[in-house]
């Protein structure tokens, strides 16, 4: 005869009370989540039409898209990341492959930290400061600048981490064939790591695609199609702050559109990087 | 033959003759931070044959090899002291082309470890480090290299394919041919089969046995077997000296120190 150890009742209990309340935390997350796009996809739907792609924003009452909008914030999302890219790449890998352990690498790494958690208020804030403000004017540019401080420490992260999970084994055998450092890191160690690295630049990217506050110091808004970005530059986030809050309701419509557009814009950018990051290493 | 005895466990070591001599090291010792991983090694490693260290886990097999080629000083903290020759070239100064150096030391790792590029890339990778040859040629170098790694076959028609797709057994001749495409004069093996099955650690010893011709080869290997098929000479090591070194086949069968014995015929490790 076997004997079978049922657990004991106080313990089935524990086990069913903590299932009840994962499940209902977990509820209450994905019902707002679900919330939120429903609220998005009804109301933005309505105001999508052909003219948001081929019209900038409109005076009250008048026929208007987001064209200016969306081009402003490709603009200066993609120079944002491009200096983010730039910066946050070698960051990342200096503090990989170069200080490991070093207490001036722990230092950065600390700093970096920092950064990637500090508001985004306070970016905008400072861009406002050392560009704006000497310069006597809102501009693109200084949008584009807040936004790439704001994705270069997640990038310099990301990086990071990626770059050590390579193996040490991988940087020895192309050291072992007399290759150095600099070039080991490059052919071989980035290589390796490149699915990784794309990964961190897309998720920095959805990040910063929604930024408000940073704009609203820096790039402020622009009425007109503009592609000059040393002068205001329309973005969507700004457009639908002002939109949204404003009395008229074709101007509402747009700003949920605008929404729509930012959500699915992220929504694409986040899958492409889960497939890059499943992407099977040995293929 | 010459028996040592001093503070350290008594010793045997075969002095080979000078000229016969491709790596000669003299009271070598080795530290990671404080701790002392080598004691005062002193042993000749011949051209053109297969020089075998064996021993049980941490005696300094891995650490005695990677001073060879200077793997060590990719790390701060570790040091060598004492003299490594490499045809009487001094290995361990500070002034050494390590670049260079590792040129002319190959070294193949326990586990494979194919580049993220084509099989063809992978091979000419070291190529392309310090020769600008012709297409045509860069292509007979590697060639030549896979075949002599006696993959050729197996690849000939995937050339362009990730290494990464190759199975374990090939990436490890991937990377054998890797390593004899720069065309080095020493191949250190650390532990080069035990990630392999064993047909392909067959196949792979039929490989380093094939090199010897050309190559003066060192293996690490806890495999006993695979010491006493592949190699013309054997060094038994024991935390952190070396016990033991002679021709193989006097090792294995008539070992005088107490240690390689007691090692040799399975009594401890």
């Amino acid at each position: 005869m076997s004997r079978t150890y049922a657990p004991r009742l106080s313990r089935r209990l524990g086990n069913a009370a903590f299932l009840v309340f994962a499940c209902a935390a977990t509820a209450v997350a994905l019902i707002a989540l679900f919330a939120i796009l429903w609220a998005l996809v009804k109301q933005g739907v309505e105001g999508l039409n052909l003219q948001v792609f081929t019209q900038s924003t409109p005076a009250p009452g008048s026929e208007g898209g987001l064209l200016n909008a969306i081009l402003g914030s490709i603009m200066m999302s993609t120079l944002g990341l491009a200096g983010a890219v730039f910066v946050g790449v070698l960051a990342g890998t200096w503090l990989s492959e170069y200080s490991r352990n070093s207490a001036y690498g722990r230092v950065v790494r600390f700093v970096n930290d920092v950064l990637l958690s500090a508001p985004s208020i306070l970016i905008g804030l400072f861009i406002y400061g050392i560009m704006v403000a000497p310069m006597k004017g809102f501009s693109g540019y200084a949008g584009a600048a807040a936004l790439g401080l704001i994705a270069a420490p997640v990038i310099t992260r990301t990086t990071e981490d990626v770059l050590r999970l390579q193996p040490i084994s991988l940087r020895e055998a192309s050291v072992a064939l007399g290759a150095p450092v600099w070039r080991t890191i490059l052919q071989v160690i980035w290589r390796s790591a490149k699915a990784g690295m794309l990964t961190g630049a897309l998720l920095a990217f959805a990040r910063i695609s929604g930024e408000t506050a940073p704009l609203l110091f820096t790039a402020l808004n622009n009425q007109f199609l503009s592609l000059d970005m040393s002068k205001p530059t329309a973005n969507l986030p700004v457009v639908i702050f002002q939109f949204a809050l404003s009395a008229y309701d074709d101007w509402r419509r747009l700003a949920w559109a605008g929404a729509l557009l930012i959500a699915a814009a992220v929504l694409t950018v986040t899958v492409i990087a889960r497939i890059l990051a499943r992407e099977p290493k040995r293929s | 033959m010459s028996l040592m005895t001093s503070d350290a466990p008594e010793t045997a070591i075969l002095d080979l003759p000078a000229d016969r001599v491709k790596i000669a090291i003299r009271n070598l010792d080795f530290f990671y931070g404080q701790k002392r991983a080598l004691h005062g090694v002193s042993v000749g490693f011949a051209r053109n044959a297969v020089t075998a260290l064996i021993g049980p886990s941490g005696c300094g097999k891995s650490t005695l090899l990677r001073t060879l080629n200077r793997m060590y000083s990719l790390y701060p903290g570790q040091k060598a002291t004492g003299e490594v020759l490499l045809d009487g070239d001094d290995v361990l100064g500070g002034r050494v082309d390590l670049s260079a150096l590792r040129a002319r030391v190959g070294m193949v790792f326990q586990k494979p470890t194919p580049f993220p590029m084509s099989i063809f890339d992978n091979v000419a990778y070291g190529v392309r480090l310090y020769e600008r040859l012709p297409r045509a040629e860069l292509a007979g170098r590697v060639e030549e290299s896979l075949r002599r790694a006696a993959l050729w076959d197996e690849v000939k028609d995937k050339l362009k394919e990730s290494g990464l797709s190759l199975s374990g057994g090939q990436q490890q001749r991937l990377v054998v041919a890797r390593a004899i495409a720069v065309k080095p004069e020493v191949l250190l093996l650390d532990e080069p089969a035990s990630a392999l099955d064993p047909i392909s650690t067959a196949r792979l010893e039929e490989t380093i046995a094939e090199l010897k011709t050309d190559y003066t080869v060192v293996i690490v290997t806890h495999n006993m077997a695979q010491a006493a098929r592949l190699s013309d000479h054997t060094g038994f090591m024991y935390l952190g000296h070396l016990v033991e070194f002679g021709e193989t086949d006097q090792v294995f069968t008539s070992p005088v120190t107490t240690r390689a014995r007691d090692y040799i015929t399975g009594r401890f490790g």
